[in-house]
């Protein structure tokens, strides 16, 4: 699944970098394909033996090899929840959403924005939130990361409305108005990954 | 832009080779990251350890030397270093007095100098940090502007101090302290273009000028017509007085620099008027450089850089230092 969320995100690679560069410096397509591709090789070469471990060399080869805010933000979204996470050997809808229940906290201890900042915060928190709830309905894996998807999707649309409090954006007040966050956006392409691929492996 | 790489991904790591394949005497690469030393720093001295994103040439791999930085960590062009870059450089350099870490305060080097002190933490290496915050049109708050060429001065106080002896504690409050006192603002003549891309990094009118422009970009507070140079120079000088606030008699070293298009020519030409400016003032300069120590590719325009100085800040000031793109001689007891 993970190696797919690779493919998905070097795919992206000129789409984010064309957001990023309406109101950023537009490396966030090059940045986030560099990371997929040292996730994606590491991820074949290493035998991951649960899922705390998928999760944990996906985090860290991002904040190894990318650099820049987005190494570091993207690097905790993945290592951050699973730090106290038991080692699990499946992923089923609660573990999920315990992981990226931990790691929103995770990403917005490190990078101190909150939802409304116009940052990937606003695509990751509500489709944490989305997670725990469908866990809480008993909802199966699919269902639960289409819920998730669909609220990251939300959230992408919810930054156009944003002025920026972080980033290269941040001095341009006004004028980021009517633009998608490109960080939010990758976060709305992981989910939408996931729940690609296990529509296709199902 | 025509530029002379072979492949964009392959930039930094062939420009360090470069950069030590023509200075090994001196320098080492940190091996498998981003990163270089000075072979010969002082035994027992605190380290300092400077970095950020490659293309901005000096700065930041020509930062590190005698009296000035121990290790330079670089990130990919335009972006922070890693954490584990920073790292790697700390312990390189680390001599168990503790590192500081010098900075301009962007989100991305922020977060990764960051994490890089908690893992040094880890490693029982104590880390100090202090982010340059010059560029006075970038916010109101003095902590929350960006970091432009005043990274220059505030890394020779750092160097200074740590080459004094000066334990961490002090390395960092005098650092800190010449960070308080430094003002800088910028303009922009023309965009430069990043390595391996074919279109510039914004787009500026050929008859404009941005005045605040950012080193990359970032938008700046108005623009206007090209101008000549005097009218020029005074505008960016008011601007940058609104918030210096430079007192008579007050005493201040001067930077003028360039943001790689802009020529030498030109710089002492603006250099001019500053001078005269101050002179007027009867603002006191202590010292002046002329030079691009941080620079932005091709950019067309510069910067100017105040530096308040007291008899302490001065002290290390005066320390010789010395890089292939920084030098300050002793002056001596006669002056």
């Amino acid at each position: 699944m993970f190696l797919h969320i690779g493919e998905e995100i070097i795919n992206a690679k000129d789409m984010l970098g064309k957001i990023d560069s309406e109101i950023g410096d537009g490396d966030h397509g090059a940045g986030m394909a560099t990371g997929a591709e040292a996730f994606t090789a590491k991820l074949q070469e290493a035998s991951c033996h649960n899922v705390n471990a998928v999760f944990k060399v996906t985090g860290m080869e991002m904040m190894k090899s990318m650099g820049g805010a987005s190494g570091v933000i993207f690097g905790t979204m993945f290592s951050g929840g699973v730090k106290n996470l038991p080692a699990k050997e499946t992923l089923d809808t609660n573990t999920l959403a315990a992981i990226f229940g931990e790691s929103t906290e995770a990403v917005k201890k490190r990078g101190k924005a909150s939802v409304g900042d116009k940052t990937m915060i606003d695509a990751l928190e509500p489709a944490s939130e989305a997670l725990k709830k469908a866990a809480g309905e008993g909802k199966g894996l699919y269902d639960s990361v289409a819920d998730a998807e669909e609220a990251a999707n939300q959230g992408v649309e919810y930054t156009k409305n944003l002025e920026a409090k972080f980033g290269r954006a941040k001095t341009l007040g006004e004028r980021a108005l009517g633009f998608q966050d490109a960080g939010a956006t990758s976060v709305w392409l992981i989910f939408k990954s996931m729940r690609v691929w296990m529509e296709k492996n199902e | 832009m025509k530029k002379v790489i072979n492949q964009e991904a392959a930039i930094v790591d062939e420009m360090i080779e470069g950069f030590i394949a023509a200075y090994s005497n001196d320098y080492k690469k940190v091996p498998d990251v981003k990163g270089i030393t000075y072979k010969h720093s002082s035994p027992d001295k605190v380290g300092i350890v400077i970095g950020g994103g490659t293309g901005h040439e000096p700065l930041f791999i020509g930062a590190a030397g005698e009296g000035l930085a121990d290790g330079v960590a670089l990130g990919n062009v335009f972006a922070a270093p890693t954490p584990d870059t920073i790292l790697e450089v700390t312990k390189s350099v680390d001599q168990g007095k503790g590192v500081l870490y010098i900075y301009g305060n962007y989100a991305g080097d922020v977060l990764n100098f960051d994490v890089a002190s908690e893992l040094a933490e880890v490693e029982d290496i104590d880390t100090e940090t202090v982010q340059v915050t010059d560029d006075v049109v970038s916010a109101e708050e003095k902590e929350e502007r960006r970091g432009i060429a005043g990274d220059m001065f505030v890394l020779k106080i750092a160097g200074g101090a740590a080459a004094s002896g000066l334990p961490l504690s002090e390395v960092k409050r005098l650092t800190a302290k010449a960070n308080d006192n430094l003002f800088s603002i910028g303009v922009g003549l023309s965009p430069g273009t990043s390595p391996g891309k074919t279109e510039p990094m914004f787009e500026l009118p050929e008859d404009e000028i941005e005045y605040g422009l950012g080193i990359h970009g970032e938008k700046g507070i108005r623009r206007s017509k090209m101008k000549p140079a005097d009218e020029l120079t005074t505008e960016l000088l008011e601007e940058l007085q609104k918030v210096a606030g430079l007192q008579s008699d007050e005493e201040v070293a001067v930077l003028i620099n360039g943001l790689g298009k802009t020529t030498l020519m030109e710089l002492f030409i603006v250099n001019r008027k500053v001078q005269q400016w101050c002179e007027e003032r009867n603002i006191n300069v202590y010292d002046t450089d002329v030079n691009s120590y941080c620079t932005t590719q091709d950019m067309g325009g510069f910067s100017i850089t105040f530096m308040k100085l007291d008899d302490e800040l001065k002290k290390y000031f005066d320390v010789p230092a010395a890089s292939p793109y920084y030098t300050r001689a002793n002056r001596g007891e006669s002056e």
